[in-house]
């Protein structure tokens, strides 16, 4: 089968109805829900801090906690794009710049938690640390690598650097997969979240890179054009 | 001639119909009853009742084991003993689930007795021993250990039990035997965690004979003035505390004696992380945890981190046993 029959079929499945775009008014209502949705995991820890119901390890349940949303909305993030190349809808991906921020929200706190509650600033101690466990490198480097997206994320940035801005944010690609490999280094035998999130992140990835080389061969600048 | 096969159930386990019919209100009842019981056995001891969060909903006792009077030992005191929900909620007890909480429910079940112990491999015969007469093998003492889990956290436990060496005494091994070997159960029926193949069953622990008979070994068998709790290893495990968490076999149903060093589950999943020695050492990286500080469960959230000692502090006790050895091959 070509690949355009495929897509059409799958349009056909995905869509039915609900491939009409939303109207301004519903695209700003389910703005601000998925705010308030993105929220719900910091507040939550906050209320079972102060009820000091962090389970018997406090530190590891923020530290695991946290890690655990920055890379949930991370997929979430990633998963935008594949949506309209399998759809054709694109109007998910204004909510793609909310979602990042709040990626690098969940990261702050993550990395906020290990400097200061787990390691109390201690620069000798979380040095030895990065250095010599190669799951806390890792991770280090991920996030590192989201500073420079955070900084560009605002409009003045996007036209400032223009097509380099493009090239630049690629960057998520690696921060994902270094999130990844964070969390499987971490584990120290049950494998099967880690992996789980691992497949994902390939399916994802995997989308991308049919519609690109798909694309290159048909010479189809867009799939989601074509009609 | 038709032969009937005698049942296996004995006429005193079959439950009665009303009870049956009335399990649900049963279990309550049995819950409730454990639960008054064993918050007002917290209150009454002084040393118990201070930590706060202990009288909380919580399965207390292991009901089905009684165990004798014990007595208070020297070792430990003074520090702040890890609260009693932290030590039966937070556990590594993969054959009831990988994580930390999961033990706690799974365990719910489980039936630590009837329950032996068998003795095999260099002794002058092989034998087996029942839980109850274990308990009667020496006095009970407690012994408030701590206890430094290999991930980087601690717990201070009150720990009841009997040095391991009287168990070896009894077991009367023979002059090959250099090494212990201690077996824990993998009952698929009454432990999920063994249907997963994270690692290879059963749990299998060692020690040298000299560890083994070292006097702050012990076989443990209750904590916080009770019978052990089914996630903390019962109706018995090994404590060996100036060692990793990993060494302390749970729910042990055989011990071996040997010639050769025995080979732990830990170190065949891992090798390059661990070894058969485990002890506590902050000079001794880990690939994957810092090893010169650690948590301790129990302090807040505010506490930080503190430093991890030599042998987990108990130098002075076994540090003789490692005179000469290069501890950085030997981990």
């Amino acid at each position: 089968m070509r690949a355009w029959t495929c897509e059409k079929t799958f349009k056909n499945i995905m869509l039915g109805n609900l491939s009409k775009v939303p109207g301004k008014k519903l695209i700003a209502q389910i703005k601000v829900a998925l705010f308030l949705l993105c929220l719900v995991p910091s507040l939550r820890l906050l209320w079972l801090a102060i009820n000091d119901d962090l389970s018997a390890n406090p530190i590891e349940f923020i530290e695991r906690s946290t890690g655990f949303w920055t890379l949930f909305i991370l997929l979430a993030t990633l998963s935008l794009s594949p949506i309209r190349l399998l759809t054709g809808r694109t109007w998910q991906l204004q909510y793609r710049r909310m979602l990042g921020l709040f990626m690098f929200f969940y990261a702050c706190l993550h990395v906020t938690t290990y400097l200061w509650l787990d390691y109390g600033f201690n620069w000798t101690d979380i040095i030895n640390d990065v250095i010599k466990h190669n799951y806390v490198l890792v991770g280090t480097a991920a996030f590192l690598l989201t500073l420079p997206l955070a900084i560009t994320s605002n409009n003045l940035m996007i036209r400032l650097l223009r097509e380099r801005w493009k090239k630049l944010h690629y960057l998520v690609y690696i921060i994902a997969i270094l999130g990844v490999i964070h969390f499987l280094w971490l584990v120290k035998k049950d494998l099967r979240e880690p992996v789980f999130y691992g497949l994902i992140l390939a399916l994802l990835l995997a989308t991308r890179i049919y519609y690109h080389f798909s694309n290159t061969k048909s010479n189809k600048k867009t799939p989601w054009k074509c009609k | 001639m038709i032969i009937q096969k005698k049942s296996d159930i004995i006429p005193s386990e079959i439950t009665p119909r009303e009870v049956f019919e009335n399990r649900r209100k049963f279990l309550q009842q049995a819950g409730f009853g454990l639960l008054a019981g064993a918050a007002a056995g917290l209150l009454a001891n002084p040393s118990y009742a201070a930590l706060g969060k202990s009288t909380s909903l919580h399965r207390v006792s292991n009901s089905l084991i009684k165990l004798p009077p014990f007595s208070k030992s020297q070792y430990g005191g003074g520090e702040k003993l890890t609260p009693y929900e932290d030590v039966t909620t937070y556990n590594n007890y993969y054959e009831f689930g990988t994580s930390k909480d999961e033990p706690a429910i799974h365990s719910k079940l489980f039936k630590p007795v009837p329950w032996t112990v068998s003795i095999e491999g260099q002794v002058k015969k092989n034998k087996t021993i029942s839980i109850e007469d274990i308990l009667k093998l020496a006095p009970l003492e407690e012994r408030i250990y701590r206890m430094r889990c290999i991930e980087g956290w601690s717990m201070v436990i009150p720990w009841i039990g009997f040095p391991l060496a009287q168990l070896i005494k009894w077991a009367e091994p023979n002059a090959n035997a250099k090494y212990v070997e201690f077996t824990s159960l993998a009952d698929a029926h009454q432990m999920p965690g063994v249907n997963l193949p994270v690692l290879d069953w059963p749990y299998v622990e060692g020690l040298r004979m000299d560890e083994a008979m070292n006097p702050l070994t012990i076989m443990a068998v209750g904590l916080y003035g009770e019978a052990l709790p089914n996630q903390n290893g019962a109706p018995m495990r090994l404590v060996v505390p100036w060692k990793y968490g990993i060494k302390g076999a749970k729910a042990i149903v055989k011990i071996r004696f040997t010639e050769e060093m025995p080979i732990t589950t830990w170190m065949k999943a891992i090798p390059s992380e661990y070894g058969f020695y485990s002890n506590v050492n902050p000079q001794v990286p880990h690939p994957r945890w810092t090893q010169t500080s650690e948590k301790r469960i129990g302090a807040g959230l505010f506490a930080g981190r503190i430093k991890t000692l030599m042998f987990n502090g108990y130098t002075e006790q076994v540090g003789h046993m490692y005179a000469g050895m290069d501890l950085r091959k030997n981990f």
